[in-house]
């Protein structure tokens, strides 16, 4: 049934999505998250609640909804089209902002989580020893909160490689362009080329189960403890 | 001498905290009060930490906060070092590398201090490739102070910085603290609410309730005064006395002294003979006589005239005895007061039990002009 080689094209776009995904994230989470950290504002649980959103939101409402907002027909797919003359849906481009949005509190929980474990205490002994905020933050605050960084950069890498409903609603499925990995195996399935879909399934299955590992050990054996 | 400036306001929780006063900061200053008086709060307002704080601060003329619409200058541009109650080490690097970190940011780029030479005179050296989780409390503490010097700061605020220590080691780390201000030529000023570390350090005390400043000046006046005893230490309040060691008595572990009221034995110290050293003198342990003295010890029996009263409201009366040019404070009965016959003026004997006297052995004698043995 299956027709000979495999394709393995879907694997390296889902690689490169997350890849993408988990780079863009890590920097926009940053500030965000450091916010939410040391804000005193009343505004602070609004934004936590937005941000953890796509926890509990099933991926194909909030596809759909990205779907409608980023549609060339609505002023910011139409702004992107003016400005770049593609559309964001059914691109990859689209695809990145879907996964930036859908991976969100996968960057922002545990970077949030780990600044605030350093609270101020190390950020004011830097401040005494002459570091300027940017340098307190550059030099203090990211080497101790390395174990968020790497537990944030894991999990979007890994959520956005196995997303499903949102890549389909917003990307669709154009092969070499936004045709990703699970959106393969689930065509596999529908063709019934169980074959396909098992390799397919089995690497997944392999490379999370190695990634959750990876978050275990470095949650276990990393050194840097809080006071 | 360094001047600091202050007259600062900021809204906390139980009070607002209020302090104006001029510190004329030479050697180490203790600000002194009840737990949750604000002493950390105004130490950390001298260095910045506090945003919200309104008022002036200014370190020798240079302002570094001044009333509204004046942008006060940012922590990390303040010359301060600051040691913290629980060290806040930077655990990421070793030992050496927090050193480094504060060294390489230092204020003033002409510092003669070296790494080398802080590390050597705190005792660091064998530490310094060790990773700051493992070092004991009076370790960290240690290297914290060596962090705050290495910044080459015009003044170092230290905020109990003994407080998790335990007792033993607290006598390690404290003769460090007290050469600060003479090996590396920077002020201190020095939060704590525990009287021995005052005894032990300090040279000025500026004394804190709810918020307030109540007084400052040199530690031997507030202390003798009668009228601060019950936030100077309601059992704990008495005399300190700077003596000179004039020596020592292996056989029986007491070391003499001397000021100019007198001689004392107290519980062996291990200080060179010629040395200064300060002793506190409980109030509850000093026993008042009138006319000539029985057969008790002549060692600590000394000779002075009551110079004032107060009475508490409760069983006691605070009585201030001048001893040369010394005070010392004896707390009595009102009974013995009636019986004595004491008021200013009248001549007595005082009489102090060895073993309940403190010495504290940190080096005064670079500065004399603090004692009260030499103030006139």
């Amino acid at each position: 049934m299956s027709g000979g080689g495999l394709d393995l094209a879907p694997v390296g776009l889902s690689a490169l999505l997350a890849a993408v995904t988990t780079f863009m994230l890590l920097i926009i989470a940053t500030p965000l998250s450091w916010w939410l950290a040391h804000t005193r504002a009343r505004a602070k649980v609004l934004v936590e609640a937005v941000t953890a959103l796509p926890l509990v939101l099933p991926p194909t409402v909030l596809g759909f909804y990205l779907l409608v907002v980023l549609s060339p027909t609505a002023p910011l797919g139409a702004a992107f089209v003016s400005l770049t003359g593609t559309t964001l849906t059914f691109s990859f481009t689209g695809l990145v902002v879907a996964s930036v949005i859908y991976s969100l509190p996968f960057a922002v929980q545990p970077l949030q989580a780990s600044f605030e474990a350093i609270g101020r205490g190390p950020l004011e002994a830097a401040a005494t020893l002459g570091a300027s905020p940017l340098d307190a933050f550059m030099t203090v605050a990211t080497p101790l909160a390395l174990r968020g960084y790497i537990t944030a950069a894991v999990l979007t890498f890994a959520h956005t490689l196995g997303e499903f409903g949102v890549v389909l609603m917003v990307g669709g499925s154009i092969p070499g362009r936004t045709k990703v990995l699970s959106i393969a195996i689930y065509e596999h399935v529908e063709t019934i080329d169980y074959a396909s879909a098992h390799v397919l399934s089995a690497m997944m299955l392999a490379f999370s189960f190695l990634v959750l590992l990876l978050v275990f050990v470095i949650n276990r054996r990393y050194p840097i403890r809080m006071s | 001498m360094s001047r600091l400036d202050l007259n600062v306001r900021l809204k906390l929780d139980r009070f607002t905290l209020d302090v104006a006063d001029t510190l004329a900061l030479q050697g180490i200053t203790a600000v002194f009060g009840h737990s949750g008086c604000g002493k950390t709060t105004l130490l950390r307002i001298i260095a910045g930490l506090e945003r919200g704080a309104a008022g002036r601060v200014a370190f020798n003329g240079e302002v570094w906060q001044d009333g509204p619409g004046t942008r006060p200058r940012p922590a990390h541009q303040r010359a301060v070092g600051y040691v913290f109650q629980d060290a806040r080490l930077f655990n990421h690097l070793d030992v050496a590398g927090n050193l480094a970190y504060a060294a390489r940011r230092a204020h003033q780029s002409s510092s003669a201090l070296s790494q080398d030479a802080v590390a050597e005179a705190l005792d660091l050296k064998p530490l310094l490739a060790q990773r700051c989780a493992t070092l004991s409390g009076g370790e960290r503490q240690r290297v914290a102070l060596a962090r705050a010097i290495l910044v080459a700061p015009r003044l170092i605020l230290m905020d109990e910085p003994l407080a998790s220590i335990d007792g033993r080691r607290k006598r390690e780390i404290l003769p460090y603290i007290a050469r600060l201000p003479r090996d590396f030529g920077i002020p201190v000023v020095y939060v704590t609410h525990a009287i021995d570390e005052v005894a032990a350090l300090a040279d000025q005390l500026l004394l804190m309730s709810e918020g307030r400043r109540v007084a400052s000046g040199p530690v031997g006046e507030i202390m003798s005064r009668l009228d601060l005893f019950p936030l100077t230490g309601r059992f704990e309040a008495g005399a300190m006395l700077n003596v000179r060691v004039v020596g020592h008595d292996p056989q029986d572990r007491l070391t003499d002294v001397e000021f100019d009221g007198g001689r004392l034995s107290i519980p062996y110290v291990d200080v060179p003979i010629g040395d200064t050293m300060r002793v506190r003198i409980r109030a509850r342990d000093v026993v008042l006589a009138v006319g000539a003295p029985a057969s008790l010890s002549a060692n600590n029996m000394l000779s002075g005239v009551v110079t004032d009263m107060r009475e508490d409201e409760g069983t006691f009366v605070d009585v201030l005895v001048r001893c040369g040019s010394a005070l010392l404070i004896s707390r009595v009965t009102r009974r013995s007061v009636r019986r004595l016959d004491l008021s200013p003026g009248t001549p007595v004997l005082v009489y102090v039990k060895s073993i309940t006297l403190d010495g504290y052995p940190a080096r005064r004698d670079e500065l004399p002009e603090k004692t009260n043995v030499e103030r006139k």
